[in-house]
């Protein structure tokens, strides 16, 4: 048993803060109870669109609406992101100062926002097309799938907005640090929804 | 292992993942961009590289590995994909049936 034993998902304090390592093992556990339940949801609302593929009513299809360079930009920026949070996860850990993990925060916080500003503008083209939900069962099952990863992100936003607050309010406590692990273990999990998107959503979808 | 190797293992790891996550996703967008196969084929290629990019990104960015699977966390990312996949698996099997007989 040593202190930097794994004991939960995703970065171990383990060595660095044997103390908050020891409270971390239940708080992340329940965290991660939380995202394989929103990892099965996700899956259905897969299943779903999978069903509904062909179901275009005589409206837009896939290939008629989606972009291969806007997809390609989205990946790269949300992939970004999860490299540059998990550096401000390993600042955290080994006691930088504040100012290096807020820094990296930031660029993460950027790069979030700018995936949402292409995803918007995707939508609104998609719109502009006359590709909008209610038009076929397709478009039902894409939009009730991809902008809820959109939404996920939003909370996401939102949740490194309050952490910087944290860090900024109450420094590096104990109940920050786990904070920071938690939002660590959601972000990195949507960064894997978002491959599991443009694999069997937008890419299929551009094949002839 | 002092603070500082451990932090060297640790950007490793993540910059490890980082690489390879990029390679992954820039080869299946190339190979739909510019076809070298069948559709089918392409499809194919790029859910494996799906599958296989996601397990490098639960090793690398989520420290979850077989190797050290005396957590509970394995079970669990187990047990999830044993829901998820009849469920899906369900789903979709009953589904294209019905469409297929609807025709």
């Amino acid at each position: 048993m040593s202190a930097s034993e794994t004991k939960h998902a995703g970065l171990n304090l383990g060595g660095t803060d044997a103390k908050t390592h020891a409270e971390a093992e239940h708080a992340i556990f329940g965290f991660w109870i939380f995202l394989m339940s929103d990892a099965v949801i996700f899956a259905l609302l897969f299943a779903t669109y999978g069903v509904m593929l062909p179901a275009t009513a005589g409206g837009p299809t896939p290939t008629s609406v989606f972009k291969i360079g806007p997809t390609f930009a989205e990946t790269l920026l949300l992939l970004t992101s999860s490299l540059t949070y998990g550096m401000a996860s390993v600042a955290m850990k080994h006691g930088s100062p504040l100012g290096g993990i807020h820094r990296w925060l930031a660029v993460t916080l950027l790069l979030g926002l700018i995936f949402l500003a292409f995803e918007w503008h995707d939508f609104s083209d998609m719109f502009a097309q006359g590709a909008y939900p209610t038009r076929s069962g397709f478009l039902s099952a894409f939009f009730g799938l991809v902008p809820l990863h959109g939404l996920h992100v939003i909370a996401g936003i939102v949740w490194i907005l309050v952490m910087m607050v944290q860090l900024r309010v109450f420094g590096l406590d104990a109940r920050v640090k786990i904070n920071l692990l938690r939002l660590g273990l959601f972000w990195h999990f949507l960064d894997i929804v978002w491959i599991a998107i443009f694999s069997t959503v937008y890419l299929p979808g551009l094949l002839p | 292992m002092n603070g500082n190797d451990e932090r060297r293992a640790e950007v490793r790891s993540y910059l490890v993942g980082y690489a390879g996550a990029i390679v992954m996703t820039g080869v299946a967008f190339a190979i739909v961009q510019w076809p070298i196969a069948s559709p089918k084929l392409t499809f194919a290629a790029v859910l494996t590289l799906a599958f296989t990019q996601i397990v490098l990104q639960f090793r690398c960015f989520l420290h979850i590995s077989l190797r050290r699977s005396a957590r509970d966390d394995l079970q669990l990312i187990l047990f999830s994909t044993l829901v998820v996949a009849l469920m899906v698996g369900g789903t979709l099997v009953i589904l294209l049936n019905l469409r297929e007989r609807m025709m």
